[in-house]
């Protein structure tokens, strides 16, 4: 292992050290955009579309503004206006709902849209007024169902971010006419909802003709350019701050029209306004994962070699962004298939935006692709994992390039050691204790090395600290931890000389917290940066004066015409079946993974756990529900869409096998956010198959798909 | 204020907060707005999360559920007031140990909640506080973390 700097390793890198912001966090100290003390502050109360398609014909605002304490009602009329801006991910002003600009319009192009604002001197009073303002609106019969109408319509989708999603590689018919088993099944997927527990919040304060936002986001430097745009500022007049946001998972990567909304009350008003949305509002107005449906064709032949694979994907989109799930482009890559074809269509419905939600793409992707080698190993009789083991990819079938660093096969092994595979009797229903029949299942995780370009700058502050500032996140991540030991073995200090400050847009530049990409983003540039403050200050910052700065970037660190880079990992899964009541208890998970080098086991072990577990509740549970005549949200709320609670979570074991990826960046880190979802539904599905001999290829495994 | 607000006597963590506010205003709302006490989270205002979870006379209580008027009098436990003289509780050490939280947004009704089970003596075996806990959602999933730390400060505590 290399590391940075040269001298004797005396840091913590790769211990599993506290969070250094778990202090404040177990005190109710640290700052969510909620929890903003501005004097004189407004509270913004959002009122909602109560039809999917139409237009607002009249807006009573008598009743609201009567309420005492009520200072203004912001709708499409009175709204200050903005400067419309695209959904193109490629600009950096993308804005995801850039189909329809926030109370611009009178159109309605989804159920839950944000219609109007009411801004009260108290929350109670803006509460009040809210539900006394009475709108008509002129309503148009909804498409909302994909039936045979809405297929007739549908649009290829060519790329998600620049990756091709129609791949053909090979000769796909040749390969299923010789092929001597065939596995032609649909999976699908529901809508599911992101459910961060903190809903979306923001603070917003205009002086002068700049603007202040404190906001629950996932990339303050994104908000800050978009808000600029809206605005039509200059980005230096934007500050957009998020110190510590209540969970994201995709549903705070880009600006929704919340934040854009308090921004607006703000100019309208003089004041500072609080905008927080409800649970009920977080269902339909900041994104959710779309329903997919997937067609999957796999060719074997008898010695478990896959010979061909067909994925024909459909997701649904909205009117007013059109985010697509790119469910095939796991399957590029996961297994030396020679023979491949990969289509993606969609189809655009009268529904709220989809946005990212954990792993777009590979979480639903994985679910297909797993479920249909495990009926492959079942139809031919082949142990699940030796089928994978046999169709491991070498080298990336897609691009040809050797990987990076890849060590899947010792997942499995290590996996399957820890979990006790061997004791699984390979016939379905072969398992049993008492009244419970027991599944073994498994799937093979994995998500793309990503990296973006960051900025990192230290300073040495009195008394031998220094501060490192970059706007980055830290979403529950660890990044605050793991930032605070990079910097402090390089530099050769305790953590406690160390300050991290991120999440405010005045620091230099980082990419979204998405595409598990941080720390590969932010830690190889923050190393340096050190790195160069410890020779500025001639080797030793024990003396060293305040004011030195260094600042770093992050280079071409991975060349990405010689290597593939990802990660892998593999989810064994124990079920218990109670036939008698179609009941699925998941008894117990065993993760291993191939992350690259791990900076801090106790947070990269954590986050993987988590990824498991909302993979659980993708297995059994979640489901978002629409009206099929109105499009209502008909589970708005946690007590209708069932998330995993504590008792529904057995023990978790979690390892990595650690291989410093060097050829990725010079700490040899990848990531950790999302890869811990993935498979896991799939394992389940496996699972519960082996259990009960019943294939479920239709999510949420609810017990009425087992009766 | 409104024409309609009423005078409250509210004790939280042992000051005295004389306040004026609505009769409708949910004891979550009072904490965080009127005191300006932000540990207590809103996750749902709906009691389905748990995040606003406080203790009112030693109970724990779902703060969104209840209004502030019908606690006038009662001694209202929130995060803040958990740690004495600089000296973080047993539970929130232990939550720190055992990384019983990722992003943090339900952990101090975590918690909260989890002196409410110690102080009811239901936190028993690691069976009984998965139960016991199971009113407080962890979207991070933090779960098996928060089940070891409680585990530590009850055997502790036997």
């Amino acid at each position: 292992m290399t590391t940075t700097t040269e001298r004797p390793r005396v840091g913590t890198i790769g211990l599993p050290v506290d969070r250094v912001d778990g202090p404040l966090k177990v005190t109710g100290a640290a700052t969510y955009a909620a929890d903003t003390k501005v004097e004189h502050a407004l509270y913004a109360v959002m009122v909602q579309s109560t039809i999917s398609r139409g237009r607002i014909r009249e807006i009573d605002e008598r009743a609201a503004r009567a309420v005492a304490g009520v200072v203004e009602v912001l709708t499409y009329k009175n709204a200050p206006r903005i400067t419309p801006t695209g959904i193109d991910f490629a600009v950096p002003t993308v804005f995801v709902e850039g189909g329809l600009m926030p109370l611009q319009t009178d159109d309605v192009r989804y159920w839950g849209q944000h219609v109007a604002a009411v801004i009260a001197t108290t929350f109670e009073a803006a509460r009040t007024a809210a539900a006394r303002l009475a709108i008509a609106y002129d309503a148009h019969e909804p498409e909302l169902a994909l039936d045979d109408r809405a297929r007739a319509r549908m649009q290829r989708v060519e790329a998600f971010f620049g990756r091709p999603l129609n791949v053909e590689r090979g000769d796909v018919d040749a390969a299923f006419a010789s092929a001597t088993t065939i596995v032609d099944a649909t999976y699908t997927t529901p809508a599911e909802t992101h459910n961060a527990l903190e809903p979306s919040a923001t603070v917003a304060i205009w002086h002068g003709d700049g603007l202040t936002v404190y906001d629950s986001t996932q990339w303050v430097k994104g908000a800050q350019l978009t808000l600029a745009h809206f605005f039509d500022l200059a980005p230096a007049r934007v500050r957009v701050i998020s110190p510590f946001m209540g969970g994201g998972f995709g549903s705070k990567g880009w600006l929704w029209p919340n934040t854009v909304i308090a921004s607006m009350a703000a100019k309208a008003t003089n004041k500072p306004v609080k905008l927080v949305i409800d649970r009920a509002q977080f269902f339909t107005t900041n994104g959710h994962r779309p329903q997919t449906e997937q067609r999957l064709r796999v060719a074997a032949s008898a010695d478990g070699t896959l010979t061909g694979l067909t994925q024909d994907v459909l997701t649904r989109t909205g009117r007013a962004g059109d985010f697509q799930e790119p469910c095939g482009l796991v399957s590029k890559s996961l297994y030396a298939i020679p023979n491949l074809r990969l289509t993606h269509h969609t189809v655009a419905l009268d529904i709220p935006t989809p946005t990212a939600m954990r792993a777009p793409g590979e979480a639903p992707g994985t679910f297909a692709l797993e479920s249909a080698l495990d009926e492959v190993a079942a139809a031919l009789q082949i142990d699940p994992v030796e089928l994978r083991v046999r169709n491991h990819a070498d080298v990336d079938p897609d691009s040809g390039l050797p990987w990076s660093s890849k060590h899947l096969l010792e997942c499995y092994s290590e996996g399957a050691r820890r979990f006790g595979w061997a004791e699984r009797t390979p016939a379905p229903r072969s398992m049993r204790d008492g009244n419970e029949l027991i599944g073994y299942g498994m799937a093979t995780a994995t998500y793309p090395a990503l990296a973006s370009g960051a900025e990192v700058r230290v300073v040495t502050l009195d008394g031998g600290r220094v501060r490192v500032e970059c706007a980055t996140h830290d979403l529950g991540t660890g990044m605050y931890t793991i930032a605070t030991q990079v910097a402090a073995e390089v530099l050769g200090l305790p953590l406690d000389r160390v300050e991290v400050l991120i999440g405010d847009s005045r620091y230099p530049r980082a990419p979204v917290a998405g595409g598990s990409q941080s720390t590969a983003s932010v830690i190889p540039p923050l190393a340096r940066a050190c790195e160069d403050l410890r020779k500025l200050a001639g080797g030793s910052l024990e003396h060293a004066p305040a004011g030195l700065e260094a600042v770093a970037a992050s280079g071409s660190d991975h060349d990405k015409a010689t290597f593939a880079y990802a990660s892998f990992g593999a989810h064994f899964c124990e079920v218990r079946y109670d036939e008698d009541l179609a009941r699925v208890r998941v008894t117990r998970v065993t993760g291993v993974y191939d992350c690259g080098r791990i900076l801090n086991p106790k947070t990269a072990r954590s986050q993987m756990a988590g990824g498991i577990i909302m993979g659980l509740g993708m297995a059994l549970m979640e489901e978002t529900l629409r009206d099929p005549r109105s499009g209502a949200v008909t589970n708005n709320s946690l007590a209708d869409y069932h998330v995993p609670v504590n008792a529904d979570i057995p023990p978790i074991d979690v390892a990595f096998v650690e291989y410093p990826d060097l050829r990725f960046n010079a700490l040899g880190v990848r990531g950790v956010g999302e890869i811990g979802i993935t498979g896991v539904a799939a394992a389940v599905a496996n699972a519960v198959y082996h259990a009960s001999g019943r294939r479920v290829r239709d999510l949420p495994i609810l017990p009425e798909r087992l009766l | 204020m409104t024409e309609d607000g009423v005078r409250v006597s509210l004790r939280i963590n042992g000051a005295q907060h004389e306040v004026d506010l609505v009769p409708e205003t949910t004891l979550l709302d009072a904490v965080r707005n009127v005191a300006g006490l932000t540990g207590t989270k809103k996750g749902c205002d709906r009691g389905q999360c748990g995040a606003c979870t406080v203790l009112v006379d030693g109970r724990r209580v779902l703060s969104c559920l209840t209004l502030a008027v019908m606690h006038a009098g009662a001694e209202v436990t929130t995060i803040e007031g958990l740690a004495s003289g600089g000296e973080l509780h047993p539970l929130q050490q232990a939550f720190i140990e055992h990384d019983a939280f990722q992003c943090g947004y339900c952990t101090s009704g975590q918690i909260m909640s989890a002196a409410g089970l110690l102080a009811e003596g239901g936190a028993l075996d690691a069976a009984a506080i998965r139960e016991g806990m199971s009113g407080n959602i962890c979207r991070c999933g933090a779960y098996p973390n928060i089940v070891d730390a409680i585990v530590a400060v009850a055997e502790r505590g036997r």
